[in-house]
């Protein structure tokens, strides 16, 4: 029988406002079926976004929903958070909005380790305003403020996730819909900071400069591209070239944000 | 019984008056002259099973204030002159989803990083102002150490009952000196808290205003699941395009604060009932014309001190009585007259205002503002 995912979606709110053939819609669906495999109450989930396409998804999913400013969306979960330990935090975000305008707080999210289940959307553009260039955009591809081709060189979310202390790091893309569903599973189940980066395609701010309209195409490419991570650590440098590792990326335990805070000031 | 009384700084008498509101969250970044206000939380929250965060940044700070106060809890930020130009951005934030929590600006001198260790106050403006678009605001000024412990009681509950943020619009003189302040006990003053939502969740409307234009809001976790956009919202709290309506409910919001004019202003007029002269001053240096106006009525000038502790919404009507009734009115502050241009709005021409304006990062000397009064046309 199929999901029924109206459960979890508010009755009245779908349509979403996505693209055509945009992955973000995989990528909801996929959370609500981790969320609902744990068995939480949605009454202690909490969902924070920033601003972007990727930031619109908490208004159609029946918790406590906060759409922030753009690039807050981890400073306000924080918040959230510290102030109650209970809640169940999840915030989410677009490339842009998660590692260009609100990188200070990814970073440094990603060093206090509170227990935060972090979503970072990555499409490889600003879609929401009609595709300019964001620090995930590849070198030399088009966007409407990189009419000759990007210039600027790629962060890498995953390593800069683990280079920053994250605890959990993964990394999947819209094509693994099935194990997208487990990687959240266990980035939500996970004690600390986690990240999941989820490669998704922007047929229309990013596909259509690109030559890629196809929104088949570009799931064809994730397909393609992407590499298990027990794979990818048998290959050459030369058979790495162009791909990207996915799955379960990094993985420690570290004491988490808040219990270490009420530990040390005697609150606990 | 006796009162117990300590001996406080400034930026600690905000922090008893924080304590006393019931303020259990503080998130925050270092910056002068505002510091001591982190660090005394720092060390008192967790006593009363609060917590305090020291954030990456200013904006961030400002979120997870704001953050706090959503999960339940009042919240607390502070900083100075850099620090709230950052905070904009997220406070506008606040004003537009109605969440309640207090700001503390110890004014500094200059724009930019100017001069970071001298008193200013020349953010008046930037405090009504400063975020775009329109929004009500409630600031108030302090210019005594108690003021800063009873005011900051007052800015949590003009912003619970309002629900908004309420800034507390101090300056690096009251923040850092030190005089005997009279700690409070429980029930001497009045402790708001929000309106929270009884009804079953499912009815809920989290922007629905009931009678006196507010409406409850729920923490989150409690069991009424909404939605809080930054968006021009419906009362559902789900966004809209429809520019009607955002016009209507933006200026519902205004009028939170304007209908309330009366209980939100409050003035301390000193020898106004036959006053010449009229002295318009807040905060620190309102204590120097305090003084100036001692030292005239001592050689018999009859001049009076009308001292706002609410800056904003500015005493539009307790300065119009004195409009066509005082011969001169005296502005002095420390900036280059950003409220003498709301007391020439607010007395027409009736006297023209003159204004003592100063920002070389030195308090108002007395005598300045006694020679102005004696010096006069």
């Amino acid at each position: 029988m199929a999901y029924d995912y109206s459960k979890y979606l508010r009755a009245g709110k779908i349509p979403h406002i996505w693209c055509p053939g945009c992955g973000y819609g995989i990528i909801m669906k996929s959370m609500i079926r981790a969320i609902d495999g744990l068995g939480w109450d949605k009454n202690e989930v909490v969902m924070t976004s920033g601003i972007g396409c990727a930031s619109r998804l908490p208004g159609y999913i029946d918790a406590n929903t906060l759409h922030t400013t753009h690039g807050r969306s981890l400073a306000f979960a924080t918040g959230v958070k510290v102030a109650n330990p209970k809640l169940k935090v999840i915030a989410m975000g677009g490339d842009g909005d998660m590692t260009a305008i609100g990188g200070n707080h990814f970073i440094h999210a990603c060093r206090r380790n509170i227990d935060i289940t972090c979503f970072v959307f990555n499409n490889y553009i600003y879609g929401m305003t009609g595709g300019q260039y964001s620090p995930t955009t590849p070198k030399g591809s088009r966007a409407t403020t990189a009419p000759y081709g990007n210039s600027d060189n790629q962060f890498d979310i995953a390593q800069l996730a683990m280079g920053a202390g994250a605890t959990f790091v993964a990394r999947t893309t819209t094509y693994h819909a099935v194990p997208m569903e487990k990687l959240m599973k266990q980035a939500l189940e996970h004690k600390g900071f986690s990240v999941v980066e989820i490669i998704a395609g922007c047929p229309t701010g990013y596909g259509r400069k690109n030559k890629l309209a196809s929104p088949a195409g570009m799931i064809e490419w994730q397909k393609d591209h992407s590499v298990a991570i027990a794979q990818w650590e048998k290959m050459s440098d030369e058979e790495k070239a162009g791909k990207f590792p996915i799955g379960v990326l990094h993985e420690v335990n570290k004491p988490e944000y808040v219990e270490a805070y009420d530990a040390n000031v005697g609150l606990s | 019984m006796a009162k117990k009384v300590k001996f406080l700084q400034g930026n600690e008498a905000v922090c008893e008056g924080a304590l006393y509101a019931g303020c259990t969250f503080y998130a925050g970044y270092p910056i002068t002259p505002s510091t001591e206000v982190a660090e005394v939380l720092a060390a008192r929250l967790p006593k009363i099973g609060g917590r305090f965060i020291q954030m990456e940044d200013e904006l961030a700070a400002m979120a997870a204030t704001l953050g706090g106060s959503i999960a339940g809890k009042k919240s607390l930020t502070a900083t100075s002159g850099p620090g709230m130009s950052l905070k904009m951005e997220n406070l506008g934030y606040g004003y537009l989803t109605e969440v309640p929590c207090v700001i503390v600006n110890v004014m500094r001198g200059g724009p930019s990083t100017g001069l970071p260790t001298g008193p200013g106050q020349s953010d008046v403006m930037q405090a009504r102002w400063g975020t775009h678009g329109d929004h009500p605001c409630i600031a108030l000024t302090p210019s005594t150490v108690q003021e800063q412990l009873n005011e900051t009681v007052r800015a949590f509950n003009l912003a619970e009952k309002y629900r908004m943020p309420v800034i507390l619009l101090t300056d690096e003189i009251i923040g850092h000196m030190r005089e005997a302040v009279e700690i409070p006990e429980p029930g001497d003053l009045p402790v708001i808290d929000r309106k929270r939502p009884t009804c079953d969740p499912k009815d809920y409307l989290p922007y629905k205003p009931e009678a006196d234009g507010v409406a409850p809001m729920a923490d989150f976790g409690s069991g009424y699941r909404y939605h809080i956009t930054g968006l021009n919202h419906l009362p559902d709290g789900f966004p809209s395009n429809d520019g009607k309506l955002a016009q209507a409910d933006e200026i519902r919001q205004q009028k939170k604060v304007d209908d309330n004019y009366d209980e939100i202003v409050v003035v301390d007029e000193m020898m106004c009932d036959d006053a010449e002269i009229l002295i318009f001053a807040f905060g620190s240096t309102a204590r120097s014309a305090k003084e100036a106006v001692q030292m005239a009525r001592a050689e018999g000038i009859k001049v009076g001190l009308l001292r706002p502790l609410t800056i904003w919404p500015f005493p539009d009507k307790h300065l119009a009585k004195y409009a066509g009734k005082v011969k001169r009115v005296i502005v002095p502050e420390m900036n280059l007259g950003q409220t003498a241009l709301e007391v020439e709005r607010v007395m027409k021409g009736q006297p023209a205002v003159e204004g003592i304006f100063q920002i070389d990062s030195e308090p108002i000397n007395p005598v300045t503002i006694l020679n102005k009064i004696k010096g006069g046309k």
